[in-house]
């Protein structure tokens, strides 16, 4: 057996386990990345990328089916053709490339990556199961970065037809019906591809609203915009089994219904990956199902480090990056501290909705009396030439010193404005802050603006 | 549809605004016909204020602790099916206060002479939101506000960043600051304590009672002439007599405090001294005498101090003042005195009980001129007869209004009030007997 001496042993090559090796490689640490299948984990491969490759591609082949938008603008054409085959071709080749992407940028840090699953043995030693066979790996620092899975129900095992969003997204083509059991983020992002890419789609959601984690208002737009694509929508319904092509459904009274659906995706959430590589050996204390980590990622064993979905909520990509890059620099010596102020989260719903910081309520209970703005984009002029009307831009803010506490959005490319809004909560702006700070016209980012200066009292454009 | 507007009710004599000091609705609500929409606080009754419309509510006339003139719109409501109001009637001048806060020297609108004894003077313009909090100290547990950038360098040098004074907006830590406290780091201090600084600070807004009672306390300060007088009482004889009426304590005669005592033996020296139970409108340069006496008696309530009123005192008994002064401030501590239980008393009393200390330096609760302040009993050696005995004492401690109070009668007044009070028998002979 080969045995291999490393300062760092990073387990999970997703965008927490890469960006801590190439952050480690790049400070002069001798790594190693274990990753049992592809580089990139769930964000790359069948999370974040593939699905806002398919949203995209959905998008593009709704736009020229909504007839009156077309109209407005004076185009009409032919009902188009979509090529499923080719969709998810060209979305594997995105997906493809940032692999290669990741790969390269690895090497280009001295990063010495494995392919093959890695057991545990200690918190200084694992063995991996290698395509060049089995080789043992002892490190210094073991970072633990093995992300989370798709959670299943017991009443809708995946396989067959009962899809997870894993294979959701490897579809090879478009179901004419889709029955999406839980109406969080995933569901709710695939539930409204799918419709858009013409199947029937029935949300189930246990909750009595969508997208549950948002207050709201914000979530408004995005019902609205449920029923404009013909979407059905069972709140406060449970999923009892699927079976011959229906999904068997409890509505809120307890009467069964079923629902005809060739498909049945489930995204009720994701757990925690601790099993299955030899965690068991470490005891390490747990916060329940995940690691138990402290404000420098470290676990209860000296020099095991945990970062991403393996630490628990928020199980976001940008949060496991930020996790990994500290860690590779608290390693090298450095001293550092996870404190961030804000942790944006985005909804890649239609419309789009971005969340940074605290939500109204939440503001008041944190912080008494609050000052919010809210900027509607029907007010914008660059939304109504993009035919983008709906949503809003919502900034709360400390009433005694202005300081801002939240900023929230929903509209269609709104994503993109997150940059600002986490930059303002993290540099800690006050309202005078972002009204002060000219917002270039003609964009959708002047409703930040605008909703500052409401909150202020002093709008300009409302 | 119609959009009505609800304005602000008289709600007593000569009472020219008032306080908003409760929403129950705000704007997007629906209201039924007689649903209580607020609550507004005239000189010290709160009184709640029913919408006469069923609707929608359109947009509240001020936030809480707004002042409004009588007349003024309070709420407007969407009432389906009913006429629009009428455009306000134009005001009669004087009674309202004006759109824009007057300058602080223009001359001050007054209420008409003053009927109630509480009244104040027109309260201060609108106070502007209160400017943002600039470089102000942390409380506990609020975290140091600072860039990321500035937050790492901290990091780096081993500083933790609660203990660095941020000179920034909302007391953000700038680098500057840092580098300052890097470069003069604080003296250590000579020995843990296991005591820290505690930086917190509340700001509170000054609203409904609140606010009155600062007006009032204000106000009667910086128009009376106070001066305070101070006198030892023996009240053995007193507690003796409170003892054995106590000890034959019944339901309907139950056991008595030193108050109603004291309140029988102010009646009785009010009666020769009219000039203390009087009032004086020192804009009108008019005293004005009462034959009654209507005796407020300083109570404090979960909200604050309050002055419920037990009136006519000439005319109740020992066990009639006990029970109306009982009556009148749980009601003040309940809330749910009314207006005429909290204003028009002609002379105060005011005691803490066992809190009372040795003296005090009691405002004079204007329009009123004198106030009986009572502090607690002692048990003291006292020569009589040639040697000490124990005796058990009190001090009064009143202040009175010396510009229309006279030291010698003022003096001569409390002399008066303690012969009663030693010599208890006196204060239950009929005047003209005496």
């Amino acid at each position: 057996m080969n045995e291999l001496r490393c300062k760092v042993l990073i387990v999970g090559g997703g965008p927490g386990g890469y960006v801590a090796a190439i952050r480690a490689g790049e400070l002069g640490l001798d790594t190693v990345l274990v990753e049992a299948d592809r580089l990139g984990g769930t964000c790359l491969n069948v999370g974040c990328i593939p699905s806002k490759a398919l949203i995209h591609a959905a998008d593009a082949v709704h736009a020229l089916t909504e007839p009156h938008s077309l109209n407005a603008l004076g185009v009409s054409l032919a009902p188009p053709a979509l090529d499923y085959a080719r969709t998810i071709a060209w979305k594997d080749a995105i997906v493809l490339r940032l692999n290669t992407g990741v790969g390269a940028l690895l090497k280009k840090a001295h990063v010495r990556s494995l392919r093959g699953r890695a057991t545990l043995l200690d918190g200084k030693s694992a063995l991996v199961n290698a395509d060049t066979g089995e080789q043992r790996i002892q490190c210094e620092h073991l970072v633990i970065a093995t992300g989370s899975e798709p959670m299943e129900l017991a009443a809708l095992p995946f396989g067959g037809d009962i899809l997870s969003s894993t294979q959701a997204l490897a579809l090879t083509e478009v179901p004419g019906s889709l029955a999406v059991v839980g109406a969080g983020y995933i569901g709710m992002e695939l539930g409204m591809a799918f419709a858009k890419l013409g199947a029937r789609v029935t949300m189930v959601e246990a909750l009595p609203r969508i997208l549950p984690l948002y207050d709201e208002e914000l979530t408004l737009p995005v019902t609205r915009r449920l029923a404009d694509l013909g979407v059905e929508t069972m709140l406060g319904a449970r999923a009892l089994g699927f079976a011959k092509g229906a999904l068997r459904v409890a509505d809120a009274d307890g009467a069964e219904t079923a629902i005809a659906a060739e498909k049945a995706l489930v995204a009720v959430g994701r757990r925690a990956r601790t099993s299955g590589f030899g965690l068991e050996a470490l005891d390490l204390t747990m916060a329940g199902p995940f690691l138990r980590i402290d404000d420098r990622c470290a676990t209860s064993m000296r020099n095991v480090w945990a970062i991403g979905d393996v630490t628990g909520e928020p199980m976001l990509a940008h949060r496991a990056m930020a996790q990994g890059e500290m860690v590779a620099e608290i390693v090298a010596g450095g001293k550092r501290a996870f404190d961030h102020v804000a942790m944006p989260a985005i909804c890649f719903t239609d419309p789009e909705i971005v969340a940074v910081g605290l939500a109204p309520d939440a503001a008041k209970a944190a912080h008494g009396e609050v000052l919010i703005g809210l900027f509607p984009f029907r007010a914008n002029g660059r939304a109504m030439t993009k035919q983008a009307e709906e949503g809003f831009v919502r900034v709360v803010a400390r009433a005694d010193n202005h300081v801002v506490l939240g900023i929230h959005a929903v509209g269609a490319g709104v994503s993109e404005l997150s940059a600002a809004f986490s930059l303002a909560l993290e540099m800690g702006a006050r309202l005078e802050d972002v009204a002060g700070t000219i917002h270039a016209h003609p964009t959708e980012s002047e409703a930040f603006h605008e909703a500052a200066l409401k909150a202020l009292g002093k709008p300009l454009h409302i | 549809m119609g959009q009505r507007s609800i304005r602000m009710p008289d709600v007593g004599e000569g009472v020219a605004e008032a306080e908003i000091v409760e929403w129950s609705v705000k704007v997007g609500d629906v209201v039924r016909e007689d649903q209580v929409v607020a609550a507004v606080m005239t000189d010290k009754a709160t009184v709640e204020i029913p919408t006469p419309v069923a609707g929608t509510v359109l947009a509240l006339g001020g936030g809480v602790g707004d002042v409004l003139a009588v007349g003024s719109e309070l709420i407007r409501i969407d009432a389906p099916g009913m006429p629009d109001s009428p455009p306000p009637a134009p005001r009669k001048s004087g009674a309202a206060k004006p759109e824009t806060p007057a300058p602080a020297a223009a001359p001050v609108d007054e209420a008409p002479p003053a009927q109630t004894p509480a009244s104040i003077a027109s309260p201060p313009p609108r106070a502007v939101p209160s400017a943002p909090q600039i470089g102000a100290p942390r409380p506990p547990g609020e975290r140091p506000f600072a860039s990321p950038a500035v937050r790492a360098r901290a990091r780096e040098t081993g500083v933790d960043l609660r203990f660095v004074r941020g000179s920034g907006p909302a007391g953000r830590i700038t680098r500057d600051d840092l580098e300052a406290f890097i470069a003069r780091p604080p003296e250590a201090p000579a020995k843990r304590t296991g005591k820290e600084p505690i930086m917190a600070v509340e700001t509170i807004k000054v609203v409904g009672l609140r606010r009155r009672i600062a007006q009032n306390m204000a106000e009667s300060s910086r128009r009376v002439a106070h001066f305070s007088y101070v006198e030892e009482v023996d009240v053995t004889a007193l507690e003796d007599l409170r003892a054995s009426l106590n000890a034959r304590a019944t339901e309907e005669r139950p056991k008595l405090t030193m108050l109603p005592f004291l309140m029988l033996a102010i009646v009785k020296a009010v009666a020769d001294f009219p000039q203390v139970n009087a009032h004086y409108d020192d804009d009108g340069d008019v005293i004005t005498r009462f034959g009654a006496v209507h005796l407020g008696v300083a109570t404090q309530t979960p909200v604050g101090l309050m002055v419920p009123v037990v009136r006519h005192a000439e005319a109740l008994s020992l066990h009639e003042c006990a029970r109306e002064m009982r009556r009148v401030s749980e009601a003040a501590r309940q809330g749910v005195a009314a207006r005429e239980e909290l204003s028009g008393s002609t002379i105060t009393l005011t005691s803490l009980g066992a809190l009372g200390g040795v003296a005090s330096t009691p405002v004079v609760n204007r329009p009123e001129v004198a106030i009986v302040g009572v502090n607690k009993i002692v048990v003291r050696p006292v020569w009589r007869d040639g040697g000490f005995v124990p005796r058990k004492t009190m001090n009064l401690s009143s202040s009175f209004d010396h510009r229309v109070v006279d030291g010698y009668d003022a003096a001569t007044f409390i002399q008066r009030v303690r012969t009663l009070i030693e010599t208890p028998a006196s204060l239950f002979i009929e005047a003209n007997s005496f």
